[in-house]
């Protein structure tokens, strides 16, 4: 009878979800109550984890990835990811802030209202933390839109130019992230709808991947691919940029509680154990199907882990991160497997990892959310609540078409704009002397 | 005069060299060097994507001899360079038709 009425409660749930009416949900408390005090050891753990989520970037993405590609492209793979943090951390400051965040225009973009951060103050926000400074949420949420941008290089490394990288990376953050941040965490239509991503599950890790799914298709295969040496040229740089990563997304996950609170230690909690399952799931897999344990199996599991646990993060016990980080390592293995399949050409799998994970955790929140373990959450269908899964797949599929579609305008319009490829020779020569004149090793 | 190439074990290099300086041999040269024989190469694997490395490092080592030596340099090399595996290495001996040392004008045998 329980079970016959959770499916009722789901399908309420997504058919509600689906009719797309603002203020279904609970909608969010604009309005400004009683004076807000700041915290001292809130705002320090979210400046810190600002900072922790900076050293994900760069330089842990940056090394992860320089490590992945081959001699030749080392450099140019790095330069990607400052870049982007650079011209990204502008553009949120100028504009991008007040677009996802700003006051909700009909439930689909922010306002105009607090470009050039007016109005952005040392005052707390009702809604974006109550206890420390809007400026310091302004910042933590900076480096997210700086990192998922730089987590789609991975699909066309070793071949993109490095122009159209950039103009890809800032119409991508303009046009596909700011609008996701706003629907699911600045007050936009699928928050309406009780819509949970904790760290930007969806927000980051589905739109990235998606976004690296169709990048892989457009651009098309490396010359060689599939024929070529291609394997990675530094390992223990990817090993360096792993313990990067898995350090910062403490900060990524545990500063999403916007205070030094509970919820910032089991969403710390959380994420370490998916990681150390994932770790271990991912390993387990390849030496069971290739024979030998791999220490980039090792790497890529731990990744696959922590972006898997993001969106559900401080929402769930630890006994379901490690189920997730076990589901996560598998999963993320065998889309990497199979990607071979299908013809394109992923290069440092952002689709196997962030795409495949983003959905599973997504997905997972639906299922292992409890109000237990975060008041400010809500209970998912293992607790009752089928609705929330129903939401949580709308987020899935909304997240991912919407990247595809507008992930492939973007790329056509840069392609028209300034071409998306080098030339066979500079694929051949390297980009790192072919679009910079520089070489790692000399 | 002959030229011995001697194909061996990167790790057998200063085992070689040493024994072809006990037997009075005075100078080689050395070149590290990419191929296979029977023993093939290796796989590697990374994030599931396999790679089959046929090309196996190997270190050539020539020296050229007088013919009453080459019978004897063989047989050092051999013991020298031999772990008994598969992979040890090969030696071609081939004619040197002259020779000259270049600081002398020396040629011929003398020029070795």
């Amino acid at each position: 009878m329980k079970a016959s009425a959770q499916w009722k409660t789901f399908i309420v749930g997504l058919a509600g979800a689906l009719t797309l009416l603002p203020g279904l949900g609970a909608g969010q408390a604009w309005a400004e109550n009683a004076p807000l005090k700041v915290d001292s050891g809130d705002t320090a753990w979210v400046l810190v984890s600002s900072a922790f989520v900076l050293a994900m970037l760069m330089p842990g993405l940056a090394l992860f990835y320089g490590g992945l590609v081959r001699t030749k492209n080392v450099l140019a793979t790095i330069m990607q990811s400052i870049m982007i943090l650079s011209v990204v951390s502008l553009l949120w400051i100028l504009f991008g802030y007040s677009l996802a965040f700003g006051p909700d225009k009909g439930g689909v973009i922010g306002g105009l209202d607090w470009v050039g951060l007016s109005g952005v103050g040392s005052q707390p926000h009702a809604v974006y933390g109550p206890t420390i400074p809007h400026q310091a949420f302004m910042l933590f949420q900076l480096m997210f839109a700086a990192i998922a941008p730089a987590l789609i290089t991975g699909a066309f490394a070793e071949r993109k130019r490095f122009t159209s990288v950039v103009l890809f990376a800032a119409m991508w953050s303009v046009l596909v992230y700011v609008p996701l941040a706003h629907w699911i965490w600045g007050g936009g239509w699928l928050a309406q709808l009780g819509a949970l991503d904790f760290a930007g599950g969806a927000v980051i890790h589905i739109s990235s991947g998606a976004s690296a799914l169709i990048a892989a298709i457009v651009l098309g295969k490396r010359r060689g691919y599939g024929t070529d040496y291609m394997a990675p040229h530094n390992l223990p740089m990817t090993l360096l940029g792993t313990g990067f990563l898995w350090f910062g997304w403490f900060g990524f996950n545990g500063g999403s509680a916007l205070g030094a609170n509970g919820v910032a230690v089991s969403a710390i909690i959380a994420s370490h154990a998916a990681a150390c399952m994932g770790a271990i799931s991912w390993c387990g897999a390849e030496w069971m199907h290739r024979g030998k344990p791999t220490v980039l199996g090792l790497a890529s599991g731990a990744v696959a882990g922590l972006a898997t646990v993001t969106p559900a993060a401080g929402y769930i016990s630890p006994l379901f991160a490690i189920l997730i980080g076990l589901v996560a390592g598998m999963s993320c293995y065998a889309a990497i497997v199979w990607k071979g399949r299908f013809g394109y050409d992923d290069s440092l799998d952002v689709v196997g990892i962030h795409g495949v994970g983003g959905v599973i955790g997504v997905l997972a929140t639906g299922l292992f959310a409890s109000k237990v373990v975060n008041p400010g959450g809500a209970d998912g269908l293992f607790f009752g609540n089928a609705g929330l899964f129903g939401v949580q797949l709308l987020v899935v599929v909304v997240t991912t078409v919407f990247s595809l579609v507008a992930t492939f305008a973007i790329l056509k319009l840069v392609d028209a704009m300034t071409g998306l490829r080098v030339s066979p020779e500079e694929e051949a020569t390297g980009l790192d002397l072919s679009q910079h004149n520089e070489r790692a090793y000399s | 005069m002959k030229l011995i190439e001697a194909i061996v074990k990167p790790f057998k290099l200063d085992e070689v060299k040493d024994a072809l300086l006990e037997i009075g041999i005075q100078g080689m040269t050395v070149t590290e060097v990419k191929g296979f024989g029977r023993q093939k190469g290796h796989k590697e694997t990374y994030r599931g994507q396999e790679y089959t490395i046929e090309f196996v490092p190997k270190v050539k080592i020539e020296v050229a001899v007088n013919d009453g030596q080459v019978q004897r340099v063989l047989e050092t090399i051999t013991r020298a360079a031999k772990t008994g595996s598969i992979g040890d290495g090969k030696i071609f001996v081939r004619d040197l038709t002259s020779a000259v040392r270049i600081r002398t004008g020396e040629t011929g045998e003398s020029a070795l």
